[in-house]
């Protein structure tokens, strides 16, 4: 960009600096130094503008390098933020990223994404464009937005949260956009058992993998990062065994990678630790890469069994909580050394150290090395190792000892820094320092969050001012930084031995390893509160979340008002609860709401860190389960001829089934009357083949299904059905069905579609656990059996001529009988029963033959006009006979006799599953539910199922319901609509009229009626 | 996810094959109806919900179709040790470690 192009009217100071800055872009890179591919370029573009990257470099790193900070929105207040970190703990650099239509995808990490040809990003949380943002507008308003903002300003009045509160709420609610196409992508899922999974490539990992390997162990490495290698990519001055860093890193690769006993995994992140050494790895595939393989899965989600598990995660920087801490520019001093020595990036020319910690003084000889003019080094200790003094003397950098800062300057990219000598507790004159990067590290954090998904305690450690692995629950080691400890040898040193342990703990031996190291930057440091100020602390923007836009005073103001527990904090403040999981916030929120109680850390506890470790997709996780394969489609035997005819299908349960049957031109009403019209003049032919299907057999048979259902089954001779009612111990209807004696010995049971599975459960468990001595076994028939219902006055005419083996007349095969007979020439058991109140008969046969059977009977049925009905004619033909639906017309919590049918109960039976519950105070009380029939003031109109009901419309809001509607349907047979509901007293009510009060504010009346609204005497299934 | 010992296949399979179905040694009583309403209340709902050992039934239910019982920790959620259906609860202090 050129300054010429620019009008300059419209431009503050820092825009101008950083116009100047990106000028210099060329001078940010250093050819000399990282890891990234000098020799191929790679372009991309972030919000609209193309970017010249390098083959190694994420978008962070890219960004650096042409001088870009300024990379996002902060949540609540908008506050322009850069980028902090150089990794996944990373709270600002948020970007939006996409490759084409439904490949977009919010909140990514501008520290993880690698660039690519063609790479399209975009910032977030702006409106309308990133340096002129108008929410921006909520930093002036900081005093409103404090802790507790949500709970205290949306209380009041009432009236207001639909309309003004909550579409805010909902404005200002999230980061980034949701993506609203459907994902294209495909996501894989594989299981891995292995004896030692390690988690972290660094030296403490790569030491672990390489003791354990050598033994011949199954070995699992894996990696977040692009590449292996953790702090050694940082970290290249210190020669192990003789050998530079990188060297060694690469041979130690390379031994690694050649056995055949070890997988190394890099963008792979463990997201999570589970039962028992399961530990969920999501591996990127495709995110890196300009051309994507055809098929090629974007993700794959690991489930790894290990035998044992060594976490060798390091830690992670501390943020200095200080005025002005989130400006672009502000940044981890760790970070800085990342992107220079991997990415040969300089992330400013004039850096100022802000530390508590060594490690940060390596990072301003690194980048002074490097070229750099190191303002200060600035740190909050007075006692500083010697060594490293000299060594900043030597490089001309000026060291300010025993100082804080107060506050930065600038608005989208640092230019100053103000810092004050503390001295006894008192804070001096300030001094202010310009700068174009602050640098700050306050320490370091163990990184424990897999070993908390475990539940594994964590113990503070005074000394290290650390929480530190405590109990383990599961066979897991940690190792290297995780333990507190600093430095690559020692790393080395405790990850071998996390290897030993861990081949020990397997029964196996390792050999011995240890590692030389010269040139190792060891080093200690201290953490704190919030920094000490000269200024007024109540208006400083010391910022503890960066994601969630959380400062020191929120926390403090949290603990003023009541809160005592860092749980009630963290939900308070909301610090720790981004997407980041307060992996930079957590312990800085600690500090300061510790100090705040005046209790010592231990004593504020700390909260729980949950899976996933970073964010993941669901597309990962959903793995295969999407589309056609999310959930199994079971269909019958006859489900291709409804296909081929024409049926519209809906689920009940897992199967489809046919719902109607509609000729050209038919719309579901006039289809489903025309079934209805033709069953009941003629003849119906229904698929009632996803009917469950159980048998029940032995010498206690018939005892058992005594003990089981309440009605008596010792009197039902063999060639009998009855309807049977199944209720639970809590004496609440669970199922129902027809079940035939086909022998002494043997009950064919049927169940609800949706119910085969409960019930056959509900029989195992009361044969198993309470009636063991009971010889009875039990079988689940349901797909070996196709079923086909054939009703109405001529089904007698249809079925007699196909029937072999077996009498059809009524008096030697009457209602309510069942025969083992040839349909068709098809072995077959035949029921007489009637769902529909018509003639009725449903012909089992095996599942092989049930379409044959069907097109059998369809061609027989020509000169009686057969029609085939679906699920929705069943259901009005019942309603019209008053039969329930388990599931619809009861819901758990109706009785045998609030249903009505208490007829059903065998009351001289001693006992019977449920049987003394029906004796309950609460069962027998007055003004239960009950179920009675409905008819509308006005016959044409149609309730709607589970529309409410109430005695008086008219009643203010909100009104009393006294019961609501369970089936309603148009009666083709009757002409008018009927309708089924439970309702408080229903018995106590027939001819009373009750309101249906309807969505458009009005009501409508209904009459109640007994249930059977259709040929009330049964006369229908009489035909001779 | 957990894997669970099977006591009748003698396997240690993972969680997906089995069904939890509440809590252990809540007999049936052999006469229902000559319950009161307060014991048939405590056998219909009353459960122990102990924070700790808890005996509990589960089911192979994709496996050997078998119920069987265990001792699990409700806080840590691990099984101490699983046994067949009839067999008394096993005394906590002796309750070993099932093999894997
Ligand atoms: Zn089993």
């Amino acid at each position: 960009m050129s300054p010429l192009r620019v009008q300059a009217g419209g431009l503050g100071a820092d825009q101008i600096q950083q116009i100047q800055l990106g000028g210099k872009m060329s001078d940010l890179r250093i050819s000399s130094r990282g890891r990234v591919d000098h020799a191929r370029p790679v372009r991309f573009s972030f919000d609209g503008k193309s970017y010249e990257g390098r083959q190694g470099d994420t978008v962070a790193s890219a960004l650096l390098a042409n001088g870009v900070h300024l990379v996002g929105r902060s949540f609540k207040y908008h506050r322009p933020r850069g980028i902090v970190t150089a990794g996944s703990e990373e709270p600002n650099a948020l970007i939006g990223t996409s490759r084409g239509p439904g490949q977009f995808e919010p909140n990514t990490r501008a520290t993880m994404q690698e660039v690519y040809d063609g790479l399209t990003t975009e910032s977030q949380n702006k409106w309308p464009s990133l340096k002129f943002d108008v929410g921006a507008i909520n930093d002036r308003l900081y005093m409103l937005f404090s802790a507790g903002f949500y709970y205290k300003t949306f209380m009041w009045p009432k009236s207001f949260w639909d309309k003004v509160y909550e579409p805010f709420i909902r404005r200002a609610a999230g980061l980034g956009r949701s993506p609203t196409e459907l994902d294209p992508d495909h996501y894989a899922s594989r299981y891995l058992h292995c004896d030692v999974l390690i988690v972290g490539s660094g030296p403490a990992g790569l030491a672990a993998a390489l003791t354990s390997a050598r033994t011949g162990a199954s070995v699992v490495v894996v990696d977040e990062q692009s590449e292996m290698g953790g702090t050694l990519l940082s970290e290249p001055s210190p020669m192990i065994e003789d050998k530079s860093a990188w060297v060694w890193l690469a041979s130690a690769l390379d031994e690694l990678a050649g056995l055949p006993n070890v997988r190394l995994m890099n963008r792979t992140t463990a997201i999570g630790y589970y039962h028992q050494n399961m530990v969920g790895l999501c591996q990127k595939l495709t995110d890196h890469l300009s051309e994507v393989p055809a098929d090629a899965p974007r993700e794959r989600l690991w489930r790894v069994r290990a035998g044992q598990v060594i976490l060798a995660q390091g830690a992670i920087e501390r943020p200095m909580v200080f005025d002005g801490n989130d400006r672009p520019g502000v940044m981890m001093a760790g970070a800085a050394q990342t992107f220079l020595n991997r990415f040969g990036v300089k992330v400013g020319d004039r850096p100022v150290i802000l530390t508590s910690h060594d490690s940060a003084w390596h990072t301003a000889f690194d980048l002074a090395d490097a070229g750099c003019k190191v303002a200060a080094i600035v740190d909050t200790r007075t006692d500083i190792p010697p060594a490293l003094m000299q060594a900043a003397m030597s490089r001309q950098i000026e060291v300010l000892t025993g100082h804080t800062a107060t506050a930065t300057g600038g608005r989208s990219r640092v230019k100053s820094i103000r810092v004050n000598p503390v001295r006894g507790g008192t804070v001096g004159t300030a001094r202010t320092i310009s700068c174009d990067a602050v640098l700050m590290c306050g320490g370091w954090t163990p990184s424990l969050h897999l070993f908390s998904h475990t539940k594994g305690s964590l113990e503070w450690d005074a000394k290290a001012k650390a929480y530190l692995p405590g109990h383990k629950t599961e066979a897991v080691h940690i190792a290297g930084a995780g333990r507190g400890l600093w430095g690559i040898a020692a790393a080395l040193e405790d990850g071998a031995k996390a290897g030993a342990d861990a081949l020990r703990d397997l029964g196996r031996k390792a050999g011995p390893a240890t590692y030389a190291v010269t040139g190792d930057r060891t080093g200690t440091g201290i953490t704190q509160k919030e920094l000490p100020t000269d200024r007024n602390p109540s208006s400083a923007r010391a910022f503890v979340d960066f994601q969630n836009d959380v400062t020191a005073k929120d926390i403090r103001l949290a603990v003023r008002e009541g809160m005592r527990s860092i749980e009630h904090v963290k939900r308070y403040t909301t610090n720790g609860m981004a997407t980041d999981q307060g992996k930079l916030s957590n312990m800085n929120g600690l500090t300061i709401a510790s100090d705040a109680l005046g209790k010592d850390i231990p004593q504020v506890g700390l909260t729980t860190f949950r899976p996933p470790y970073t964010p993941t997709t669901f597309g990962a996780l959903a793995g295969y389960h999407k589309g056609s394969h999310f959930e199994v489609t079971r269909k019958t035997p006859i489900d291709s001829w409804a296909t081929e005819n024409g049926a519209a299908f809906e689920p009940v349960a897992l199967w489809r089934r046919a719902w109607y049957f509609p000729k050209s031109g038919e719309d579901m009403h006039k289809a489903v009357s025309r079934e209805c019209r033709a069953t009941r003049a003629s003849l119906g032919i229904f698929d009632a083949s996803t009917l469950g299907k159980i048998e029940v057999s032995g010498p206690d048979a018939v005892e058992f299904m005594n003990r089981m259902y309440t009605n008596p089954w010792a009197k039902l001779s063999p060639g009998k059905c009855r309807y049977g009612l199944l209720l639970g111990e809590d004496g609440f209807i669970r199922d129902d069905g027809v079940i035939g004696r086909i022998r002494d010995d043997l009950f064919h049971v049927t169940t609800t579609t949706g119910g085969a599975a409960r019930v056959l459960n509900m029989m195992e468990d009361y044969l198993q656990t309470e009636w063991p001595d009971l010889q009875v076994w039990l079988t689940s028939t349901t797909e070996e059996w196709a079923t086909i219902a054939i009703n109405g006055p001529n089904a007698r005419k249809l079925l007699a001529p196909l029937v072999e083996r077996q009498d059809m007349s009524d008096a030697a095969f009457p209602h309510m009988s069942v025969a083992e007979c040839t349909v068709a020439g098809f072995p077959s058991r035949l029921f007489r029963i009637s769902f529909t109140g018509e003639l009725g008969f449903e012909v089992n046969v095996p599942a092989r033959h049930g379409r044959a059977l069907w097109e059998k009977l369809m061609a027989a049925g020509k000169p009686y006009d057969i029609c085939p009905y679906g699920t929705e004619t069943m259901h009005v033909l019942r309603a019209e006979k008053g039969y329930i639906i388990i599931g619809q017309d009861t819901d758990g919590t109706v009785t045998p006799e609030d249903a009505g049918i208490g007829w059903a109960i065998g009351k001289s039976k001693p006992d019977f599953v449920g049987k003394r519950s029906l004796a309950r105070p609460d069962i027998v009380a007055k003004g239960r539910k009950q179920l009675v029939g409905l008819l509308t003031e006005n016959p044409k109109d149609v309730l709607v199922e589970g529309a409410q009901i109430v005695l008086d419309p008219k009643q203010a809001k909100p009104m009393k319901m006294i019961g609501h509607v369970t089936s309603a349907y148009w009666s083709e047979a009757l002409g008018r609509s009927i309708a089924m509901a439970v309702v408080e007293g229903g018995f106590d009510r027939m001819g009373d009229t009750l309101h249906i009060p309807t969505a458009d504010g009005g009501s409508q009346a209904a009459k109640v009626t007994g249930c059977v609204f259709y040929d009330p005497a049964g006369d229908r299934l009489k035909v001779e | 996810m957990l894997l669970i010992h099977c006591p009748y296949c003698v396997d240690t399979l993972p969680e997906l094959e089995f069904a939890y179905a509440g809590e252990a040694h809540i007999a049936r009583p052999a006469n229902p109806m000559s319950q009161s309403d307060e014991e048939w209340r405590d056998f219909l709902f009353i459960r122990s919900n102990p924070r700790g050992l808890h005996a509990e039934r589960w089911r192979h239910i994709h496996g050997c179709g078998r119920f069987f019982n265990a001792l699990r920790d409700t806080v840590s959620d691990k099984f101490s040790v699983t046994y067949k259906a009839g067999r008394p609860r096993p005394d906590l202090e002796k309750a070993v470690q099932v093999p894997k």
